[in-house]
């Protein structure tokens, strides 16, 4: 039990990683959606199973609801998001372009 | 136990890291070009102190810094929600 918490923790880390380079690599709006909302659900709930592996059941329980909280308003709140940019006149990037920091 | 002994250890090294990253975030909410950029790291940024507070409350076991991690996610959820909103119509109603 402690060897999986150890092994999904370091999981999590590694995907809460790849979300903030992502953020701060990819040029555009819809790709930086793209990057953090799938990396960051997948890995908020890998930390908080790790958490949840190892505690007594009451702790699990509110584990487990933070998680589910998480997979259903991290999704919503992305496509909100792309809606609001994509009315408010932003295009996304086609083909190769220069990324700008 | 040694295994208690090496998940005490990662939970702090983690949250030291989880922080390093919010750090990192905060670049591109203070710079971003347009403001959905500024919207998604603003999300992303409450994820991971929702995070860190899970973890402190594994650390200096207090089980009720978990109610405070569960309002602190609507909260957040509710912020992006309203100011998706606001970019969207322009008016708050």
């Amino acid at each position: 039990m402690y060897i999986a918490s150890i092994i999904s923790f370091i999981v999590g880390l590694f995907f809460l990683a790849v979300a903030t380079i992502g953020l701060l690599r990819l040029p555009d709006v819809y790709n930086r959606l793209h990057a953090t909302t799938k990396c960051d659900t997948l890995g908020a709930g890998l930390v908080l199973l790790s958490l949840a592996l190892q505690s007594e059941l009451a702790v699990a329980i509110r584990l487990a609801l933070l998680i589910v909280f998480i997979v259903i308003t991290n999704p919503t709140a992305a496509h909100v998001i792309a809606r609001a940019a994509y009315i408010t006149g932003i295009n996304p990037v086609i083909g190769r372009s220069e990324p700008d920091g | 136990m040694i295994y208690e002994q090496i998940l005490d250890y990662l939970y702090t090294i983690g949250a030291i890291l989880v922080m390093l990253m919010i750090f990192l975030s905060m670049i591109r909410a203070l710079a971003g070009p347009t403001a959905p950029d500024r919207v998604v790291a603003i999300n992303i940024i409450t994820t991971y102190t929702l995070i860190i507070i899970t973890l402190i409350a594994r650390i200096y076991e207090q089980v009720y810094f978990l109610d405070i991690a569960m309002v602190y996610a609507l909260m957040g959820f509710i912020a992006t929600i309203g100011v998706a909103k606001y970019l969207e119509k322009g008016v708050l109603d």
